[in-house]
């Protein structure tokens, strides 16, 4: 299965769930996630400046009755720390993918600090994290994640490992 | 300049006295207990924290609820702790949105610290780089009246931002309980 596949999945599973808008702040291993919501007329892409951004513009989404998702790096959720108490105290449903970084191969040890305290960072933050390490269980682990916060009020993320998103091409 | 200065609850009232059935979300300190106090609605969503976030909870509202004007009423500290939004709702060119600054120059929630705007930083000249291009400073009490007039407009996204007294007006405080201002405030919207 190529990066494309199981990323295509994940769009299905976005698409009949209802969600029509998708924030992200450009990021390499959501490509193809990012690419198909620019070119789907029936979704807002909001690209944001920093991953902070995307918490209040869920809950926003949420007030107005729009189911919504996150795409962002690990480094990212660090970006998003003070403004995630919005998602607690209101208790919005929220769902998060986060393409890992900082692990499996990385050339880049600037991306190891955040990298190693992603999860914990998450939880210490209310949210729910699932762990990906196969492609095969990650459009299953999303669907999973949206059932779990639009049913249940919470914050959900799943962290896709660095492995399944394939080793990053360095010199080029 | 001799003017005297617009005093923040009549800048409120005075713009969402005809606010019909527009939405209004206010960020953490003075902005909220203003809109409380002159504009109180279950169609207001009230934030007491998520400093920097009221603009893009705005945008939220605002490409869900695309046929109704959403209005953001917010300080101009909060708005410089989110200044990046104005970049995001630039790019989103949301039809219906309002960002409305009171701009006291100063951070009044923490004892009255002057902000970047009172140093020098034009936030709405930030706006207008961005490229919301219906942006502009209020300081009088003649350009409050002719705002009044097109505030309620929509079809691009505005920018307004009033420079108000320092004056801190008692507080009225709203619901501190955010999951019910989200029940109460979808169950007015009537989303499910």
């Amino acid at each position: 299965m190529s990066n494309c596949d199981w990323q295509q999945q994940v769009y299905d599973v976005i698409i009949s769930s209802g969600i029509r808008l998708v924030g992200y702040v450009p990021d390499a291993g959501h490509t193809a996630l990012i690419n198909n919501a620019k070119n789907d007329g029936e979704v807002c892409d909001v690209v944001m400046t920093t991953e902070e951004e995307g918490i209040p513009l869920c809950a926003g989404a949420w007030l107005g009755g729009m189911r919504s998702i996150l795409l962002m790096q690990s480094s990212g959720v660090g970006n998003c720390v003070n403004m995630l108490s919005l998602q607690q105290i209101g208790r919005f449903p929220m769902v998060i993918l986060v393409t890992m970084r900082g692990e499996y191969a990385e050339f880049n040890p600037w991306q190891i600090p955040m990298g190693s305290t992603t999860q914990q960072v998450l939880e210490l933050c209310g949210f729910k994290v699932e762990r990906v390490e196969q492609e095969a269980e990650v459009a299953e682990t999303v669907q999973a994640a949206i059932d779990f916060a639009y049913n249940s009020d919470v914050g959900v993320a799943v962290l896709i490992s660095q492995k399944l998103i394939g080793r990053k091409e360095w010199v080029k | 300049m001799g003017e005297v200065m617009l005093r923040r609850r009549q800048v409120v009232s005075e713009l969402l006295k005809d606010r019909g059935d527009a939405i209004v979300v206010t960020g953490l300190g003075s902005p909220t207990y203003d809109v409380a106090a002159v504009s109180p609605s279950q169609r207001n969503y009230y934030l007491w924290g998520a400093m920097g976030g009221a603009v893009m909870t705005g945008l939220g509202i605002a490409l869900a609820q695309t046929d109704t004007h959403v209005i953001v009423v917010t300080g101009d500290g909060e708005a410089l702790m989110g200044m990046g939004a104005l970049a995001t709702v630039a790019t989103q060119k949301p039809a219906n949105l309002t960002i409305l600054i009171l701009d006291n120059e100063h951070y009044g929630e923490t004892g009255m610290q002057k902000s970047h705007v009172g140093m020098g930083v034009d936030l709405c000249g930030v706006a207008l780089a961005c490229g919301i291009q219906n942006a502009c400073t209020i300081r009088t009490e003649d350009e409050l009246k002719a705002l009044c007039k097109t505030f309620h407009d929509t079809g691009e996204p505005k920018y307004v931002q009033v420079k108000i007294d320092l004056e801190s007006p008692p507080r009225v405080m709203p619901t501190r309980d955010a999951v019910e201002n989200k029940i109460t405030f979808r169950a007015a919207l009537g989303v499910t």
